[in-house]
């Protein structure tokens, strides 16, 4: 049997005393509030919902019990159900779900929320209230769930009426998923979720108010395209919007066909292959050298789906010092000319914008000046022989960069890796290179610490048989370290590659270089024996401290024999260890520190 | 360059309408000098008229970002173009001895209106521009006022400019 097998067999290890009742799947018929938040969730073809029961949704859970539609995986934190959800449609481009209850439930949620919603990621979490007559009472477990959630959720909705639950329901999932995608909250009373009305689940609902352009502008693409064929020293720069846009395949083509260099963000990483010649990594704070010295220098650049934020860009003054014209492809109008002013705009979905391009592209007369071209990439490589991401390969002490090439190396490059926040992120996203989209799933615009392990939990309920690995630190992991019991109850096999160097590692870096070496309250006292922790909760714990036994413990993890096995890796890596290259805050990108420099 | 604009909006009459406008100004630290809202002829549909100052980059992001919000239907910045604008104000007064007649004076030069009377207090109604509204407080002595009340600009477009579903 394969692990996921207990996931399919009717949930039988979850509820001894379960039945099904098929009544409640006949339409047009009575339905309470909880049936039809059930019935909802069924109809939007949902396959998990991540939740934890509580008074406010009793009667949901109820109707849980009562159905096998869909699947509930019961995390043990409120802040994980909301991790696993959102990872969920990171890897999936499907909406996730998550279910909570109300107060504390809610306030637990938060963060799921805004990390979700910093990352532009279409969840639906449907959360339970006080009774309608006792909300604005101070009731036992209220908290006005929509006005703490408002300026973190794309929309939210408290629903008072049980005649308005579905229709509601059917909107969540519309607005989650399209124009630029984000979390939306349903908030429902415990009385309406016992209300009695005619159910009919709407196809679609019209809302006059929102409308997302989904094509681009076709004066402003030519123009684009005039713009690209003309250009002596050209950049592609593509954020997560080509990720949530699933337009990687057009990308690609587009920079194949022009033979331009392209860099991706954090949040972009797989939407261009890393492995392509034509990839200079990643760009930005902690980005190579030829990708930020190309940003800097260009003089055409196309940015697509990407914001040009502060961890991308540094100092917008410096960065706007160099002339250089910019195509700016994005869904969201709000995100053109926020940071950086762009003197092409195109507004639209980006697959649509790219496949439109490149038929424009295809049509044109005139070619990418090659002579140009080739002097630009002659720029580039001598950049690039600076080799910037090299670090001590015969170090005595494993090298925490070192653990992330040999676990690309064991994957094949073929996992779909999660991380936590900090060092190790930056470490991941450096050196496990990602040809696909999709397989890099992180916390980029929050930056919240213990998201790894929900997320790889989320994950690998999404795609059972691959490879899934958690890079996180001894820091990060301890922010919910509780999920090891949901993995342990559904035995999600994923596979946990710490770098455990005794230090909130990123915290210690700044302090380093910024405030004399004064390590205060960075250092990561008292920690548990995580090999025996794992063991405790039935899972493989192993702990690795010499550079020679690295590779061997991956393949170990990774073999047929732990295929259906957590596996958590306690790998002892340099304290001092830092993340390079490096733009302090407030510098411009060609402002670099460099390993080789300190 | 900062500058002062109006800009009117058309939204779902819904509850938190109001907070949804309000939060995303706080939240993006944008200023509000006044916000005005009420449901239009059409029921279902709230207009809202904001007066901010910003910079032109300001102005289109808080544009932007009000067009943004899923309840909202249309934006319209009225200094772009023609507009008309009108501000109502009362203003309760001291008006005793001489200074009772003065102040009636000062209140027809300003085309103000008189709507409640007692022995020693007026109450003015007044509609204009701020700008107006100002000058007649700069207008009457200080000491004389014992209260005000401001609704803050609304808006609307001149001609045939118009702000509708």
């Amino acid at each position: 049997m394969k692990w996921h097998d207990f996931l399919t067999v009717a949930g039988q290890n979850d509820y001894p005393h379960r039945f099904t009742n098929e009544l409640i799947f006949c339409q047009f018929m009575e339905a309470t509030g909880a049936e039809i938040v059930v019935r909802c969730l069924a109809e939007e073809g949902v396959e998990f919902v991540f939740g934890y029961p509580g008074g406010a949704v009793l009667n949901i859970y109820d109707e849980i019990f009562k159905q096998n539609k869909f699947k509930h995986v019961l995390v043990r934190h409120e802040q994980a159900a909301v991790h696993a959800a959102d990872a969920y449609a990171r890897a999936t481009g499907r909406v996730g779900v998550a279910l909570v209850t109300s107060g504390p439930g809610v306030t637990n949620a938060v963060t799921g929320i805004a990390t979700a919603y910093m990352d532009s990621i279409p969840i639906v979490v449907v959360t339970g209230q006080v009774p309608t007559p006792a909300i604005g009472l101070d009731a036992f477990q209220e908290v006005d769930t929509v006005g703490i959630t408002r300026p973190c959720v794309k929309h939210n909705f408290l629903v008072k009426d049980v005649k308005d639950l579905a229709a509601t329901m059917k909107k969540a999932f519309i607005i989650a998923a399209t124009g630029r995608p984000g979390p939306v909250v349903v908030d429902v009373p415990k009385d309406v979720t016992a209300h009695l009305t005619d159910f009919e689940y709407p196809a679609t609902v019209e809302m006059r108010s929102y409308n997302p352009v989904v094509k681009g502008h076709s004066g402003q693409m030519k123009r684009a395209v005039q713009m690209l064929l003309e250009a002596k020293r050209p950049m592609i720069y593509a954020g997560g919007g080509v990720v949530l846009g699933d337009a990687s395949g057009q990308l690609t083509e587009l920079a194949r066909l022009l033979g331009f260099p392209v860099t991706n963000t954090l949040m972009g990483l797989g939407g261009h292959p890393a492995t392509d010649k034509q990839n200079l990594g990643m760009l930005g704070m902690h980005g190579t050298y030829e990708a930020n010295m190309a940003m800097q220098h260009c003089d055409v650049l196309l940015a697509v789906g990407a914001r040009f934020d502060d961890r991308v860009i540094g100092n917008p003054a410096h960065f706007a010092r160099e002339q250089r014209r910019i195509i700016h492809v994005d869904i969201d109008p709000s995100s053109i000319s926020k940071r950086v002013k762009v003197d092409v705009p195109i507004v639209g979905d980006v697959q649509n914008v790219l496949t439109d391009m490149l038929a424009l592209l295809k049509q044109a007369k005139e070619k990418p000046d090659a002579a140009a071209l080739n002097a630009w990439w002659t720029q580039i490589e001598l950049w690039r022989s600076k080799n910037c991401l090299n670090y001590n390969r015969n170090s005595p002490i494993i090298k925490p960069q070192y653990v992330v090439e040999k676990l690309w190396e064991v994957t094949k490059g073929d996992a779909f890796v999660t991380s936590d926040v900090g060092q190790h992120q930056m470490w991941a996203a450096q050196y496990y290179k990602f040809d696909k989209p999709r397989r890099w799933i992180n916390s980029g615009g929050l930056g919240t610490m213990g998201v790894g392990l929900p997320y790889a939990m989320g994950v690998q309920l999404a795609h059972p048989e691959a490879q899934v690995a958690c890079i996180t630190g001894e820091s990060s992991i301890q922010m919910n370290i509780q999920e090891l019991s949901t993995c342990k109850q559904y035995r999600i096999p994923v596979k946990v590659v710490m770098l455990n160097n005794r230090y909130m590692g990123m915290v210690r870096q700044w302090q380093e270089f910024f405030y004399g070496s004064r390590y205060a309250e960075s250092y990561m006292e008292s920690l548990p024996d995580f090999v025996k922790l794992a063991e405790s909760y039935g899972h493989v714990g192993m702990r690795i401290d010499k550079p020679e036994d690295v590779e061997a413990a991956l393949k170990e993890a990774f073999s047929p024999a732990l295929k259906e096995r957590m596996v958590f890796m306690d790998f002892q890596t340099d304290q001092t260890e830092n993340v390079f290259p490096m733009v302090e805050g407030g510098k411009g990108l060609s402002e670099m520190i460099l390993a080789e420099e300190l | 360059m900062s500058r002062r604009h109006i800009i009117s909006l058309l939204m779902e009459n819904e509850a938190g309408a109001l907070s949804r406008v309000a939060g995303l100004f706080s939240a993006r630290a944008y200023n509000i000098e006044s916000l005005t809202v009420a449901p239009t002829e059409d029921a279902t549909l709230s207009r809202m008229t904001i007066v901010t100052v910003g910079s032109e980059d300001i102005i289109e992001q808080i544009t932007k970002q009000l067009n943004k919000l899923v309840d909202v239907i249309k934006v319209m910045d009225l200094t772009e173009g023609s507009h008309i604008e009108r501000e109502l104000m009362l203003v309760k007064v001291k008006a005793v001895g001489a200074g009772r007649e003065e102040m009636k004076r000062t209140a027809d030069i300003f085309r103000g209106r008189i709507i409640d009377v007692t022995d020693a207090t007026y109450t003015i109604e007044l509609t204009g521009t701020g700008s107006k509204l100002d000058a007649f407080l700069e207008a009457i002595d200080p000491a004389f006022i014992i209260e005000t009340v401001r609704t803050g600009a609304s808006g609307i477009g001149r001609g045939e400019r118009s702000l509708k579903v």
